[in-house]
This record gives C-alpha cells, sequence and structure tokens, in this order.
C-alpha cells in the first residue's frame, strides 16, 4: 500500500502473497488432522476395550464398496494433481477438464457413500432407531463410530467439491492463471487431507480383523 | 488498495460509522472491537462472581438455591474462561499491535481476522442464549464433566456448541498470528530480533492450533450423546467417562498457557520500559515461551489424580508437571534480573506488572504443591484450586491485560489516564484481589470443597474476608475502568512516545494512521529493548 507521503513499507497484509495462503492452509491441515486425531484416539480406546463387539459389527461393512471408494479418491487425488501441473503450464483448459474429473470423483464417492448408509439405515443401525438402542454396548459404539467418523468425512468431500466448483469457476474467468495459481495448489491441498484420512477411515473401519 | 490515505488522518477518523466498525478489516479496529466486548463480557462474569461470594458470606443458604448457584459458577467459568481470558491479550493486543510491532500494516489475512471477531460474537451470544430458555444455563461447571453433562435437563448442548463456535474463532486468530509473524515482519527483524511479545504471541498461536480441535471433536460426541443417546461417555449405556476427561484435559491444559503466555508477553515488554534498560536473558525469554508451550501438551493428567488412573502414569504426569515450573521460573528470574540496576520509572503499568510477578509466584507455586501427587490427594476440589487457579488467571493474566492496558491506552486513543487516580485503583484492586483469594487458599488447606452454595461453620471467618475482598475488588475495577473512560474521552493529549519506548510501535503518531507508520519505522541496532542509543 502507498502512503500519502510517498514510502512504502515492505511488507503489507493487504499483499497477494503465494507463500502466505499456502502456509496458512497447512497449518489448517493440521488442525483437520488433530480434530480427527481425537476421533481415531477415541476409536482405538473403544476397540480395546470391546475388541470383540468391534470385530463383529465391522463383519457388516461392505467391503467391496469401501475399495472402490478408495480408489474413486486416490485417483481423484491424482487428477487434481495434474490439474495442478496444467495450470503451472498455463493451460487452462486441460486444468479444468482435470477439475471436473475430481469433481466428478466426489460425486461419485458420495454416491456410493449414500447406498452404504442407506443399508444400514434399513437395518436400523443409525444411532437412536429401534434395532440400533437394542445392540449390546461395544456394537452400539462402533456404528456410532463409523457414522460420526464417515459422516464428518463426507461433510468434507461436500466442502471440498465446492471449494472445486470454485476454482473451476474462477479459471473459467480467467482469475486463476499460469502466474496465480494459489487457488488451485489450496484446494488440491484440502483434497489429499480428504483423501489421506479415507486412507485411514477405510482400514479402521473395514480391513482390521 | 493504491490509493494513498492521507496521514494526518488517525485511523478513527478514516472513516465514521457502526458498520465501518464492524465490517472493518482493519486489525486496529478489529482488535478494539475485541475490546469492547471482551470487558462487556467480563464484567458480566465479574457480577457473578460477586453474587456467588455474596451467597458465601454467611454458612447456609443465603439468597441462592442450590441449583441455581450451580448454573452461576457454571457461567461464571464459562464466560471468563472462553469468552475473556482465552481471547483476551492475543485477540485485543495481539491484533492491534503486532503488524505495528513488527513494522508491517494488517495481519497476514484480514478478512479471517474478521471472520474471527464474528464468530466470538455468535459464540458469545449462544452462550448467553441459554439464559432465557429451557431449564438454564448449564449446571455442570465450565468442565462439562460427563455423565453428569449427558444426562442434566439444562442447555447444555448449546453451552458446548457456543465452547466450539468459541474454539473456531481462536484457532483463526492463532493462524493468522503464525502467518503474519513468519511472513510479515518488517526486512532486518529477524525472529531473534522480535519484541518478546511477539514470540509470546507465536507460542501461544501454536496451542490454539494445535490443542482446540480436540476439545471441538470432544464437545461434538457430547453433543452427539446428547442427541442420540450414544454410549461414549455415560458408564450406564458403555461409555467411559474418564476418556472424556483425558479428551477435555488435552485441551484445555495447553488452554490455560494460551491464558498465561500472552501474558507474559506483555510483561516482557512492561520492564524494560519503565526500567528503560534492555531486557535481561531474551532469548532465555523468548524460549522458555516455546518450551513451556511444548511441555504444557504433556501434563494434562495431573487434573486427574483423583479419577483414577494407573500409579506410574500419575507419577510421570506429576514430574512433567514439575517440569513446567523451570522455564516458568526462567522468566520470573529474568525480569527481576532487568530490574536490577535499571531506571525505574513508576507508573500505573509497572505496578501491574510487579503485582503481576507477585501474583503470578504465588499461583505457580501453589501449583506446584497441587502437582505434588500425595499434597493433590488432599487438596483435589478444594477452594485451594480455586484459589490457585484465580491467582493464576486473574492475578496473572487478568493483572498484565490491565497492564496492558494502561501501558498502550495513550498509544491507542493518544490521550493520557489521569495517572493518581490509575495509582488509587490499582492499590485498591491489589488489596482487594489479594483479601479476596488469599482465604480462598487457606480455606482450601482446612479441606473445604469447592462448588458448593454452604460450608461448615468452621469457615466462616475466611469465608467472611474473601467476601469483603470481592467488594473492595469490584470496587478497585469500576474505579479503573472508569479512570481509563474519562482519559480515553478527556485525558491530555499525548505524543508518539509517553512512556520512552523503542520498541516499533511508539515510533508511530497516537493513534496510529489507518497503514500504521507515517514515516519509514526504523529498528533499533541492537535489538528491540537497546535503550543504550537514546
Amino acid at each position: 500500500m502507498e502512503h500519502a507521503t510517498g514510502f512504502v513499507l515492505p511488507n503489507s497484509g493487504h499483499n497477494r502473497d503465494a507463500e502466505a495462503s499456502k502456509m496458512g492452509m497447512w497449518l489448517f491441515l493440521f488442525t483437520e488432522l488433530l480434530l480427527f486425531g481425537g476421533l481415531f484416539l477415541v476409536y482405538m480406546v473403544y476397540r480395546m476395550l470391546n475388541p470383540e463387539a468391534f470385530l463383529l459389527s465391522s463383519f457388516e461393512l461392505n467391503i467391496t464398496l469401501g475399495t472402490i471408494n478408495t480408489v474413486v479418491l486416490l485417483v481423484s487425488s491424482m487428477t487434481i494433481a495434474m490439474s495442478i501441473t496444467a495450470i503451472m503450464r498455463g493451460d487452462s483448459k486441460k486444468s479444468v477438464l482435470l477439475l471436473y474429473l475430481t469433481l466428478a470423483a466426489s460425486v461419485i464417492f458420495m454416491i456410493i457413500k449414500f447406498f452404504e448408509w442407506s443399508a444400514k439405515i434399513n437395518y436400523g443401525y443409525f444411532p437412536g432407531m429401534e434395532v440400533y438402542q437394542n445392540l449390546p454396548d461395544g456394537e452400539s459404539l462402533f456404528f456410532f463410530l463409523y457414522f460420526f467418523m464417515t459422516g464428518l468425512h463426507a461433510l468434507h468431500v461436500i466442502i471440498g467439491a465446492v471449494l472445486i466448483a470454485v476454482v473451476i469457476y474462477r479459471t473459467q474467468k480467467g482469475l486463476v492463471t499460469a502466474q496465480k495459481y494459489t487457488l488451485t495448489e489450496n484446494a488440491g491441498l484440502y483434497w489429499h487431507l480428504v483423501d489421506l484420512i479415507w486412507i485411514f477411515l477405510f482400514p479402521l473401519l473395514y480391513l482390521i480383523h | 488498495m493504491a490509493t494513498a490515505v492521507a496521514t494526518d488522518l488517525n485511523f478513527f477518523q478514516v472513516k465514521r460509522g457502526f458498520f465501518s466498525w464492524i465490517f472493518s478489516i482493519d486489525h486496529k479496529r478489529i482488535g478494539l472491537l475485541y475490546m469492547y466486548s471482551l470487558i462487556t463480557f467480563f464484567l458480566v462474569g465479574a457480577t457473578l462472581g460477586v453474587l456467588m461470594r455474596l451467597e458465601l458470606l454467611n454458612p447456609g443458604k443465603d439468597f441462592l438455591e442450590a441449583q441455581t448457584y450451580n448454573q452461576v459458577f457454571t457461567l461464571h467459568g464459562v464466560i471468563m474462561i472462553f469468552l475473556f481470558i482465552i481471547p483476551s491479550i492475543p485477540a485485543v493486543f495481539g491484533n492491534f499491535f503486532l503488524p505495528i510491532m513488527i513494522g508491517t500494516d494488517d495481519v497476514a489475512f484480514p478478512r479471517l481476522n474478521l471472520l474471527s471477531w464474528w464468530l466470538y460474537i455468535i459464540g458469545a451470544l449462544m452462550a448467553l442464549s441459554t439464559l432465557v430458555f429451557g431449564d438454564g444455563p448449564a449446571d455442570t461447571g465450565w468442565t462439562f464433566y460427563a455423565p453428569y453433562s449427558v444426562n442434566t435437563s439444562t442447555n447444555v448442548t448449546i453451552s458446548v456448541l457456543a465452547a466450539f463456535v468459541l474454539g473456531f474463532s481462536s484457532i483463526l486468530t492463532g493462524l493468522n498470528f503464525i502467518v503474519t509473524i513468519h511472513r510479515l515482519r518488517t526486512p532486518g527483524m529477524t525472529f531473534m530480533k522480535m519484541p518478546l511479545f511477539a514470540w509470546s504471541l507465536y507460542a501461544t498461536s501454536w496451542i490454539q492450533l494445535l490443542a482446540t480441535p480436540i476439545i471441538g471433536i470432544t464437545l461434538m460426541m457430547i453433543v452427539a450423546e446428547r442427541v442420540f443417546g450414544v454410549g461414549l461417555f455415560d458408564p450406564s449405556i458403555g461409555g467411559d467417562p474418564i476418556l472424556y476427561q483425558h479428551l477435555f484435559w488435552i485441551y484445555s491444559h495447553p488452554a490455560v498457557y494460551i491464558m498465561a503466555l500472552p501474558a507474559f508477553g506483555i510483561i516482557s515488554e512492561l520492564l524494560p520500559t519503565f526500567s528503560q534498560r534492555t531486557i535481561f536473558g531474551y532469548s532465555a525469554i523468548a524460549f522458555s515461551s516455546l518450551a513451556i508451550a511444548f511441555i504444557g501438551y504433556f501434563v494434562w493428567g495431573h487434573h486427574m489424580f483423583t479419577s483414577g488412573m494407573s500409579g506410574p502414569a500419575r507419577i510421570i504426569f506429576s514430574i512433567l508437571t514439575f517440569l513446567v515450573a523451570i522455564p516458568t521460573a526462567i522468566k520470573v528470574f529474568n525480569w527481576v534480573a532487568t530490574l536490577y540496576k535499571g531506571s525505574i520509572n513508576v507508573q500505573p503499568p509497572l505496578l501491574y506488572a510487579l503485582a503481576f510477578i507477585f501474583q503470578f509466584s504465588v499461583g505457580g507455586l501453589t501449583g506446584v504443591v497441587l502437582g505434588a501427587l500425595a499434597a493433590d490427594i488432599h487438596l483435589h476440589d478444594t477452594y485451594f484450586v480455586v484459589g490457585h487457579f484465580h491467582y493464576v488467571m486473574f492475578g496473572g493474566a487478568g493483572f498484565a491485560f490491565f497492564g496492558a492496558l494502561h501501558y498502550w491506552i495513550p498509544k491507542i486513543w493518544g490521550r493520557m489516564y489521569n495517572i493518581r487516580v490509575a495509582n488509587i485503583a490499582f492499590s485498591i484492586l491489589f488489596v482487594g484481589f489479594n483479601v479476596l483469594y488469599f482465604p480462598m487458599l487457606v480455606v482450601g488447606l482446612m479441606g473445604m470443597p469447592r462448588r458448593y452454595y454452604d460450608y461448615l461453620p468452621e469457615f466462616h471467618l475466611p469465608n467472611m474476608i474473601s467476601t469483603y475482598g470481592s467488594w473492595i475488588l469490584a470496587v478497585g475495577l469500576l474505579l479503573m475502568l472508569g479512570n481509563l473512560i474519562v482519559g480515553v474521552r478527556k485525558g491530555k493529549k499525548v505524543g508518539r512516545n509517553p512512556w520512552n519506548g523503542i520498541t516499533l510501535e511508539w515510533q508511530t503518531p497516537s493513534p496510529p494512521p489507518l497503514q500504521n507508520f507515517d514515516k519509514m519505522p526504523e529498528l533499533p541496532k541492537g535489538g528491540p529493548y537497546d535503550f543504550k542509543q537514546e
């Protein structure tokens, strides 16, 4: 910012600073990791206290759908990384195309999640439903944690998808360019986090036997 | 933003009107927004505190029902902790002075900064809304211990959600400060040439960032348990209440350093200025902040010595707790050494700093007593804990806040309050504070439990003295605030540097212009506290 007396402060909070934005995003990701970290801790404690109930309940989950979703997220992480490379090279069309692919992946993930959840809810495993209330303590904890953790993760998928939609819009408007692509990078960082958390959730909930 | 603003206007004059404040992204205005809201909530909390003391004037019921008393002490705790002392110094003085002290014109993310104030206000309104509907404010104590908190019919859900929103606000402030300190220091100001206030904010911000999410998710689990009847923390349906205590204190112990570290930073600014001497042991003070932030993560178990933990775990937590005393003592010794052979200028801010050192030492040493396993078994949940906590938080962080008010108000408004009245108000506050809280330590040692509206007749005398102290303290508070308000409105105008300070904020006009500086700030050659060159 220029001052009336004709000097300019070397650093201003109103300057565009790509490094600062990225640093802010990384710090925010730390808080996200700790948010889920608290849940992982709770999961670990209750798994240790109720090993058999957790094992039995985990058989109710659909490993095939879980695996497909894992692949979908991994691929989407790749497409968004490629989209960043594309915009760095100035190819905004390819960048937008790859962002659309990522967006499509997030929609596929949510659709599969929807079918998984509806199946469980049809059985009455959702907290508060009659079947749930009559489950043994350990199993009801497992299903609560299942819904809570995947639900919180799904919320992050939705936020990530909205963010990606914003990036698409701004790239098409020409506001994201080869000189100014921090927004794409930050969306990418966020999306990798969404992916990474799923990589932990999937084995914890579905695979451990 | 390239348009130049006339520099003869200060940041108050650039724009006017209510909306130019509540939607301002200027860090100075946001700092003041926080100041007004914080002091308002502080007065509400203090009133609740005086009410509690009044109930405790005599044994037996005086005028509050047992249930009302439970709600009053919970609301007092929630307001004082989440609405006042956690945001206090960083949100008010950090926002206002951090960018000026490091020679820039704003924080790294000005709009995020405004968002954090809005979240604070939303959280505050949620917390206060519990007063008006349903069964009234939560009656669980500010710790929301399960399983009671998942069973009581009072408005725990809203209180807990309010704490969640306030936590978000706190995270955003911390994130903003870390990036600001990394990216916006003026050239030549290395980390080791930053004012110590900036160092303490840096350490605080990391705690805010890395501890707050844990309480966020824990509080969400309390809400889930209340809404869906899940057995997370209620043992009757398979939960583990001790797990809640662990999760709660994993955040809430580091949180006491969120409250204390910025106060240390204030004291490290006040002492060099009012002894006109460079700070003793700059790097020791700077790094001890980081050490406290780090060790503070690993001591949460000392809140749970009587809750049921294995012997070795308790011993380890006890040893780690003692370790925190080391970096804290390093600071105290360095502060005292700074005064040695200084040219001491006794002004109100220095008085608050000296009171801080005394009261914080009492608080710190009683903390060591509580950290000792054997002593804690006796003292747990007695008034000794209440006394200790208020010595640390009010006698420490609160007095540092008042000291900072007296130090920087001439800079913020360009006017000086009445020094004589300020000194008198300080004396009343100091006496009132110690008369109020010292008897609590005594009565705690005698075995009076906390959180009851009633007590045995043998505790009558100390409780009476303590209640008298609360009246003295209230008078001191009102006199201090009244004097400051009159000073801000009608005080004598002061120039750039009434205290002869040499950190960067004293180089700019009072009040500062919108862009903080009217000429290029010049760094003192020998670091931020090199008074010799003057």
